[in-house]
């Protein structure tokens, strides 16, 4: 028993991940919190989407489950469940059977390596970023084999689509990515890495995020990226795969219940994982704004505030709409459970005060904060942009996307190496 | 970046090793096996992520990532497209296998010969393969496998490499001709 004490309080001292410490307790309880806050932020990530498009929209949104719909996402997700899950008799039912559960698998195993600081990953992988990349790759075959398992026209023609734009996109997105990695070799030793806990260590030693390295090849590289991952992910105005106007629900049409659910939950958490690759590789990951100009423990004790206030400030807002209610009795419910949820925003504030919670939970903030920015950039795409044609789609990515691509791979590679080409050009004229 | 034996013993090697070459048989012989194209598509995607997990176990995952990305996602993905074009009645009515019993016959004795004749050999004490095989610390692999490519004192696979990206560019400008008849 005291061993096992010992072995579960030996990895807090420690300044590793659970993987490379091989702390088999903690690697599970990291996995178990990763899902979990995954499944929050995917069920955040539904009221809040249907909200904001809402606000954009001049509507109200969910308004009737709950203080302004904020029980709706879970009265979704009983629906969905007790809802009966029809398989089409004509269906290949094995593969129409495995089909989700590829796609959330490929979107859920990412989450392995992606880096919420500098010891809250699960694991740390030497392939790190390589791995993200082909493992979220692999959702592609989950949503072919729905299509096609389904026997149907509309997924058939839904999955053809997908498949065709996620292997198009696919390229424009790893250029993007190779010309951010070689970013990390400019150091003394002239070796960069994959890992996604190194890509953001070098550049808190370069003293910038990647964004603005070789200004402007980092922005340039970022927003091939941010438009190939709109596309990785199917949304819009990339939906074309389930495009409702043309194929009614594209590749998922037949699919219904608690198999719909989790294809939903897979396209939300690829959308957040994607996310978090352009967060990691271009905007410094866990690292606060200003980690090297505003130093010292002055500036540190600020902004481990920051998280805090908030959480504060959200229960202000709270209890603003709270005051703000009808005084009716038929809201008083609704009135006492959007100031209860205050509360709860309001203490949850309050414990990330604790100093001993303040300096571990920092690093998360931040890197959930910057991947936050990223899922309200997907809805406002939503909101704004009407859907590509397939074949504007094609020359967006192949005729646009590739060639900018490919050279900014070769100008960053000059810029990273100019001295020595430099001394190699005057080597030739001295000669 | 001096090769050493790594650091942490593997955990339950033989349990892992055994499991995944169980899967990769049994998917290679689905391959095989099932009538229906996509079935066998599905099966050789196990059996290609069952390799890149075998990979990994030989402390290459720079080798196991690029199998995923290429292989299972890339690939296989274009395997799929072009089979789910086709239609699976007519398919299934067409000679499936082709009988060639003699060349069959040989190539598997041939094949069990190599792998009786290399366990043999390994078991009476003398090894067919090099031995003192180093292996790299995990952490840094992929550095290594680019250094033994690229560098001038390690490798200098350069030049090789270079040209088997040449031969891949020819494929895909043949590809494009063939497919394109005015340009």
């Amino acid at each position: 028993m005291h061993d096992l004490v010992q072995y579960i309080q030996s990895y807090l001292s420690s300044d590793k991940t659970p993987g490379a410490a091989g702390n088999i307790f903690w690697a599970v309880v990291y996995v178990l919190l990763v899902f979990v806050g995954l499944s929050i932020a995917v069920i955040a990530m539904n009221w809040l989407e249907r909200k904001i498009l809402a606000h954009m929209q001049v509507r109200l949104g969910p308004m009737r489950v709950g203080p302004h719909g904020l029980l709706q996402p879970i009265a979704d997700a009983l629906k969905l469940l007790l809802k009966e899950d029809i398989i089409p008799d004509e269906a290949d039912k094995v593969v129409f059977w495995i089909a989700p559960f590829i796609v959330v698998l490929a979107a859920f195993t990412v989450f392995v390596v992606v880096p919420f600081g500098p010891t809250h990953a699960i694991t740390d992988m030497n392939i790190g970023i390589l791995f993200m990349l082909g493992v979220s790759s692999l959702s592609v075959l989950g949503i072919v084999t729905a299509g096609w398992a389904s026997n149907s026209h509309y997924p058939l023609i839904g999955a053809l689509r997908s498949s065709a734009q996620m292997v198009s996109y696919e390229v424009a997105m790893g250029l993007a990515v190779v010309s951010a990695i070689m970013m990390t070799s400019l150091n003394e030793s002239s070796t960069g890495t994959l890992s996604m806990i190194g890509i953001v260590q070098s550049q808190l030693e370069q003293h910038q995020w990647f964004l603005f390295k070789f200004f402007p090849l980092g922005i340039v590289a970022f927003t091939i990226f941010a438009i190939a991952m709109v596309a990785e992910t199917n949304r819009a105005p990339f939906d074309l795969p389930e495009a409702e106007s043309e194929l009614t629900a594209g590749f998922h049409t037949e699919y219904s219940g608690f198999r719909w659910s989790l294809f939903f939950l897979a396209e939300y958490s690829a959308m957040i994982a994607v996310s978090s690759i352009a967060v990691t590789l271009w905007l410094g990951g866990w690292l606060r704004p200003f980690p090297n100009a505003l130093n010292g423990p002055t500036w540190d004790l600020a902004f481990s505030l920051i998280p805090g206030l908030t959480f504060l400030f959200l229960a202000g807002m709270c209890f603003y709409s709270t005051v703000r209610m009808p005084k009716h009795p038929l809201f008083r419910i609704q009135t006492m459970g959007l100031a209860g949820f205050g509360a709860l925003l309001a203490a949850i504030g309050l414990v990330l005060f604790i100093p001993a919670v303040r300096v571990r939970v920092g690093d998360i903030f931040w890197f959930s904060a910057k991947v936050a920015g990223f899922m309200y950039l997907y809805i406002w795409y939503r909101g704004t942009f009407p859907r590509y044609r397939f074949d504007q789609l094609m020359k967006v990515g192949w005729k646009v996307l590739l060639p900018i691509g490919l050279a900014l791979l070769i100008v960053t590679a000059a810029v990273g190496m100019r001295t020595e080409l430099w001394a190699q050009v005057q080597g030739v004229f001295q000669r | 970046m001096n090769p050493t034996i790594a650091a942490n013993p593997p955990v339950a090697t033989p349990f892992f090793f055994y499991g995944l070459a169980a899967v990769m048989v049994i998917g290679g012989v689905l391959v095989i096996t099932r009538k229906n194209a996509v079935h066998s598509a599905l099966a050789l995607i196990t059996t290609l992520l069952a390799q890149a997990a075998l990979y990994l176990m030989l402390y290459a995952p720079f080798v196991a990532g690029v199998q995923i990305i290429l292989y299972a996602g890339g690939i296989m993905v274009l395997f799929l497209f072009v089979i789910m074009l086709i239609s699976i009645e007519r398919a299934s009515r067409e000679r499936q296998f082709n009988k060639q019993w003699l060349v069959g016959i040989a190539a598997a004795a041939a094949l069990g010969g190599l792998l009786i004749a290399v366990y043999t050999t390994t078991s009476r004490g003398r090894m067919m393969f090099a031995e003192g095989r180093t292996s790299y610390v995990e952490s840094q692999n992929t550095q290594a496998v680019a250094s033994f490519l690229f560098d001038r004192s390690a490798g200098m696979y350069m030049f090789s490499f270079e040209i088997a990206s040449l031969l891949l560019l020819v494929a895909i400008i043949g590809a494009v001709v063939m497919a394109k008849k005015r340009i």
